[in-house]
């Protein structure tokens, strides 16, 4: 219990030091958001509407960094993340909220579903290692080095077109409202198809190399050979013995890998025009939209150090000597 | 002490790979081990002692393989079998009921995330399901305190334990279905000698109350004279003699005995030099042509280099592979 509070602390510590590095360097970046929006409105906005944008950025009083770092947090902690220059007037926080979802549901369940087939498949790979399973790793290899993006642009290529079931783009049928109900669900299910199989395909082959190479070195451990002398049956070997304690850096890297969910399948997002956060982050890198960089960062940031807390909640789980007595 | 044989290895050859690469870790080893008697197994590194032990219980990690032989164990009831021959259902009944192991390393013979409790109590299950929860508990806890270790650890992970405490939780773990025969493979290697000692000592004392047959492996010939009735000498994968514990130390028949014996000083009786074994194990790729040990033998003459001496009785229930004792008889 002793351990977890210094995580959580450790954590909170990173926590602030990633957001107060995320409100000081768009400080350091030349320029204010309001000469911004005079160049992307190319001067038909009035002077009026120039005074009146300060206003509403808060740039027209004098405040010192110190003010404004207190002020940002209060913001913060409203979920105010200010106001995006690409959709302007539209908040940040409401595209993050927005299209944070469809990332989730899209990445969040492929990177489950990658992370059970992969480690079942590793367990099975390693413990039947001479097997026609060992048939599998120059496979597995093969698609762990083709990056996401591509295998995506293959997929498009071959699998879509006018009369294809898989549409090639967006997250659901236009004109459909978010919403459970018999039109939507189908509809997404429909277009996550086919990003979900080419994030599952290129990243299951990952899963199952670091599970095989886990469960062989764990093989060979003297209470495995304890265990077969037991008379245990294979299963229970396997199972109990073998991949339980081979189980732990995996679960280590599922962890962070939950991390990445948000902002690691970027490109996947981009050649399907997912409407996800990668997709978002696209967008505003490409309209230098610093507001809303700046919050689908710090959403990437707290999501990193979440998955990190629960990969160490579950190490304290799964792995009885990291924890510590008293 | 009864004579009657518990465990019989006959012509067991034990390979390393297969084809021409083949390793012969093990060549035609007949051994006997009776009724409630401590029989030790000693050599160098590497002479084969632990793959014998693997071979026989059918443990050996690929590449190895049983080339020949047979392994006959006498149950306490009904007829002896094979145990080469067992179906692998037959096999995992027959292991841990009837033959325990303890491990060489036994620092990392428990699984570390698993409780101690669970660990004892799942041979119970494996072997006996029909056996109830609260019965299992009861029996871990009574072994764990046949072994001196408070019953109140059943809780605790393997970390939690130090060696000495490790190693009697194995003893009690390879006693819990109370077999006839519990191999140990140099079982207190990693402790230091206090706690050997120690082990050893309950452990001899649990076999008078038990009645179960031990076999001893160790390369510290020193301890087995002490601990045991019968020792086995092994040498490149074969045995080159064996003869009642006192026998050996009296006056040991092959040079390779007498070179182990001379390596290590006597607790009690005169100061005497130390001498040790010229040269180095034999490497089991290329072992030299007929006795394998002539090259370092100080004894060696004409037949030695040509052919390989066979086990042959040596008088008083001893036996000997040496053509020095061959021209004897």
């Amino acid at each position: 219990m002793k351990y977890f509070l210094q995580r959580l602390a450790f954590y909170a510590f990173t926590a602030w030091a990633a957001i107060t590095l995320n409100f000081l360097i768009p400080r350091m970046v030349p320029g204010d958001p309001v000469q911004s929006l005079i160049t992307k409105y190319q001067g038909q906005l009035s002077s009026q509407a120039i005074d009146s944008l300060y206003v509403l950025f808060g740039l027209d009083r004098d405040m010192s960094v110190g003010e404004e770092y207190v002020k940002y947090w209060q913001q913060l902690f409203r979920g105010d993340l200010g106001l995006s220059f690409t959709f302007f007037p539209t908040p940040v926080s409401e595209i993050i909220s927005d299209s944070l979802p469809w990332t989730l549901w899209l990445v969040g369940i492929t990177t489950v579903i990658s992370f059970a087939i992969g480690t079942g498949l590793g367990v099975l790979a390693g413990w039947r290692r001479g097997s026609w399973t060992d048939g599998l790793l120059p496979v597995t290899t093969f698609l762990s080095s083709v990056p996401y993006f591509w295998l995506g642009i293959i997929a498009i290529y071959l699998f879509t077109g006018p009369d294809s079931f898989l549409p090639s783009s967006g997250g659901a049928d236009i004109g459909l409202e978010p919403a459970w109900d018999q039109w939507f669900v189908p509809s997404a299910i429909q277009h996550g198809l086919l990003p979900a199989l080419t994030i599952l395909v290129s990243s299951v082959s990952g899963w199952i190399l670091s599970m095989r190479n886990m469960m062989v070195t764990v093989s060979s451990e003297d209470y495995i050979t304890v265990a077969h002398a037991k008379g245990l049956s294979d299963r229970r070997v396997a199972l109990g013995y073998a991949a339980r304690n081979a189980l732990l850096p995996n679960v280590s890297g599922f962890a962070l890998s939950l991390g990445f969910i948000v902002g690691g399948t970027l490109l996947v997002e981009i050649v399907f025009s997912y409407p996800g956060v990668g997709f978002q982050l696209f967008q505003a890198l490409g309209a230098q939209d610093y507001p809303l960089m700046q919050g689908v960062f710090l959403v990437i940031t707290i999501s990193v150090l979440i998955a990190n807390l629960l990969a160490d909640v579950a190490y304290l789980l799964l792995d009885p000597r990291t924890r510590k007595e008293g | 002490m009864s004579r009657k044989p518990v465990l019989e290895i006959r012509g067991l050859n034990v390979d390393y790979g297969l084809g021409d690469q083949a390793v012969h870790a093990i060549r035609d080893v007949t051994l006997t081990l009776h009724r409630g008697e401590v029989l030790g197994l000693a050599g160098e590194s590497g002479s084969g002692k632990s793959t014998l032990a693997y071979g026989t219980t059918r443990l050996l990690p690929p590449p190895g393989v049983i080339t020949g032989g047979e392994v006959i164990y006498h149950p306490s009831a009904g007829e002896p079998y094979d145990v080469l021959g067992l179906t692998d259902r037959q096999l995992r009944a027959f292991r841990w009921a009837e033959t325990a192991i303890v491990f060489q390393g036994a620092m990392n013979s428990l699984n570390p995330v698993h409780k101690i409790s669970t660990q004892l109590t799942d041979v119970l299950r494996a072997h006996d399901p029909r056996m109830g929860e609260k019965q299992r508990t009861e029996r871990a806890r009574e072994m764990l305190t046949l072994v001196g270790i408070a019953p109140d650890r059943m809780d605790a992970y393997p970390h939690q334990l130090s060696g000495g405490m490790r190693q009697r939780v194995m003893i009690g773990m390879a006693l819990i279905l109370q077999p006839q025969v519990v191999i140990m493979d140099e079982p207190t290697t990693a402790l230091d000698v206090v706690m050997q000692r120690q082990i050893l000592g309950q452990l001899i004392e649990l076999r008078e109350r038990l009645g179960f047959s031990v076999v001893f492996i160790t390369h510290d010939l020193s301890l087995l004279v002490e601990f045991s009735d019968r020792i086995a000498i092994m040498y490149g994968g074969r045995i080159v003699e064996e003869a009642p514990a006192a026998a050996i130390y009296r006056d040991a028949l092959h040079p390779y005995s007498r070179g182990l014996l001379g390596s290590f000083p006597a607790l009690r009786g005169p100061r005497r030099e130390l001498t040790g074994i010229p040269g180095s194990p034999p490497d089991l790729k290329g072992m030299p042509s007929g006795c394998s040990f002539h090259p370092r033998c100080p004894k060696a003459f004409d037949p030695c280099a040509g052919r390989i001496p066979v086990l042959a009785p040596g008088g008083d229930g001893r036996t000997v592979a040496c053509w020095l004792h061959e021209e004897a008889r």
